[in-house]
């Protein structure tokens, strides 16, 4: 075979190669959809959203206080997680290519991979053991935690891909060293900094482990932060693994809207965050 | 050796029309001015980490005038440009020996406000960089973050009087709202113009500012250079010497971190006084 359609052959077979793959990876991704679509959708209905659950047996069971307590928990991490996240990023970025910043990276990198159990049992040394009870703000925090590393590194990230003239630009005018990160860096990054904001909630959305230790679960709906909460997560959990049926049904419809939810999330992210501006 | 667009034969001054276009203010003798000097540049060594890329520069800046550095690439003529507004404050390893002077103060002293020293000596730079936003908010920056204007009325008279200085007007005054990046280059540059002169600057610095764009584009900012000086002091660097013959009063020809020659352009480019400067007009080496 000549050289020239042996490249040829080469181009191609790697070009379908990773063609496969990567329909492989959607297909993946559109079955487990398709898959939580089909075994949830029955559960649903207006009742399921809006009412607390009822005792076995009892129709019109409903899942409205787990929404509701993902929503609070997620808003309690996203308080601790993102300002801390986005401004520690913001420094790296900016400020960080020095020794300390070197370290910095290191440990949150390590943070970010810790497993999400040790995240909640160390909370539940620090916050639920002294209390005395499990309580949503707890759940927040250790939520918080795992939030806080995600989006410094994704911030810092968003922001070192700012071009460095838009920088000199804002100091030649005559702007300080900060309102030139915030007003113009950070600006310009924004869209890619909610991103990264966004999935970082849409991935502690998605976590039980953490929740076990510290917020753990609630039957009814309540929005007292000193207390258990419910979440989704957790009500996905506790119901699957119970001997009833119709629990069954409702872990799948709740892991049906629980997915929606994220994924509204992420589609509502990236409409409000679109650049109205295209690089030239 | 520099352009390799072809540039109309009415844009190279002939001898002639250098020696007779400018009435300029400078002493032909001495390249001095009868005013005070705008800006003093007194022994400055530069250092990049250990490399020295300024060696004992000294010269001086008339007022009102256009002074412009010259020189192959690589001889230190950006760096010195960014000394004048300490742009290279950001560069980190870098380090200044020597004074440089704005209306006779020394910018690098301990304690200068280098925030407002940005704001009277602006800068455009060789790329253009419009911020991302529109047409209207990128001249209206300074002066939202200087607090320079009181009244939306008065910021949109600003900003309107800007592209007019900056010639541009006429082309943007029906899309000021649209994205600045949706301009030409020519345009772009011209508009980050306008931006630097909102802050109503003493000098403006230039950086090859029209090295990326074409002919038609060069004369416009050219044209517009020679009026500005009107009303500011300017300094541009060029690595395009038929522009320096074409725009500048004074000229500093530089050649690998020194200042080999401090003339009225007039003076340069008809008898220069030392032969490297001839051999680089001429275009013997580059």
């Amino acid at each position: 075979m000549s050289n020239l359609a042996r490249r040829k052959l080469i181009n191609n077979s790697m070009t379908v190669l990773t063609g496969l793959c990567a329909l492989f990876a959607v297909a993946s991704l559109f079955l487990i959809l398709g898959y939580i679509f089909w075994g949830g959708v029955r559960g649903l209905s207006f009742g399921f959203l809006v009412n607390s659950p009822k005792p076995i047996g009892e129709p019109g069971s409903g899942i409205a206080n787990a929404i509701v307590g993902t929503i609070i928990l997620i808003t309690l991490g996203s308080v601790i997680g993102m300002p801390v996240g986005i401004l520690g990023g913001i420094y790296l970025s900016e400020f960080g290519s020095n020794k300390f910043g070197l370290l910095l990276r290191f440990l949150i990198d390590t943070l970010t991979g810790t497993p999400s159990i040790i995240v909640g049992v160390f909370v539940w040394t620090v916050m639920v053991h002294p209390m005395g009870h499990f309580s949503a703000l707890s759940g927040g925090v250790a939520l918080g935690i795992m939030m806080m590393p995600i989006v410094a590194r994704t911030t810092e990230e968003m922001i070192r891909l700012v071009p460095h003239s838009l920088r000199e630009a804002g100091l030649a005018l005559g702007a300080p060293r900060w309102r030139v990160t915030l007003g113009v860096v950070l600006r310009t990054a924004a869209s890619g900094v909610a991103t990264g904001a966004m999935l970082a909630v849409a991935r502690i959305a998605g976590e039980t482990a953490p929740l076990l230790f510290t917020a753990l679960g609630l039957n009814y709906l309540s929005t007292n932060l000193l207390q258990p909460m419910a979440s989704l997560t957790f009500q996905i959990y506790y119901y699957a693994q119970s001997p009833y049926e119709e629990w069954h049904d409702m872990a799948w419809a709740a892991t049906l809207v629980l997915v929606t939810m994220i994924l509204a999330l992420n589609i509502a992210v990236k409409i409000l965050t679109r650049n109205r501006h295209q690089q030239a | 050796m520099h352009s390799s667009v072809s540039v109309p034969s009415s844009a190279v001054p002939s001898v002639g029309e250098i020696q007779t276009r400018r009435k300029s203010e400078l002493d032909p003798a001495t390249a001095q001015s009868a005013a005070p000097n705008k800006m003093k540049i007194e022994n400055v060594n530069f250092y990049y980490g250990k490399t020295r890329a300024l060696k004992d520069i000294t010269l001086s800046i008339p007022p009102n005038q256009v002074t412009a550095f010259i020189g192959p690439s690589g001889c230190g003529k950006s760096t010195l440009l960014r000394t004048l507004n300490r742009m290279n404050d950001v560069i980190p390893g870098t380090r200044i020996e020597g004074r440089v002077e704005l209306d006779g103060e020394d910018i690098y002293a301990p304690g200068t406000d280098v925030v407002s020293l940005r704001r009277r000596a602006g800068m455009v730079f060789q790329k253009s960089n419009p911020f991302p936003r529109s047409i209207f908010d990128n001249v209206a920056y300074g002066l939202r973050i200087n607090n320079l204007t009181h009244s939306r009325g008065e910021l949109a008279e600003r900003v309107e009087s800007s592209l007019r200085a900056a010639a541009i007007w006429d082309e943007v005054k029906d899309r000021l709202k649209e994205s600045a990046y949706g301009l030409s280059g020519g345009q772009q540059q011209r508009l980050c113009i306008a931006r630097a002169l909102a802050v109503e600057p003493e000098v403006v610095l230039m950086d090859e500012p029209c090295s990326a764009l074409d002919p038609i584009a060069t004369q416009k900012i050219e044209e517009l250079i020679v009026e500005l000086k009107a009303r500011y002091t300017i300094i541009i660097v060029t690595h395009n010497m038929q522009q320096a013959a074409r725009v500048s009063d004074l000229t500093a020809f530089f050649w690998l971190g020194e200042m080999i020659e401090l003339n009225t352009t007039e003076k340069m480019f008809t008898k220069p006084d030392k032969p490297m400067t001839e051999d680089y007009i001429t275009g013997r080496f580059g």
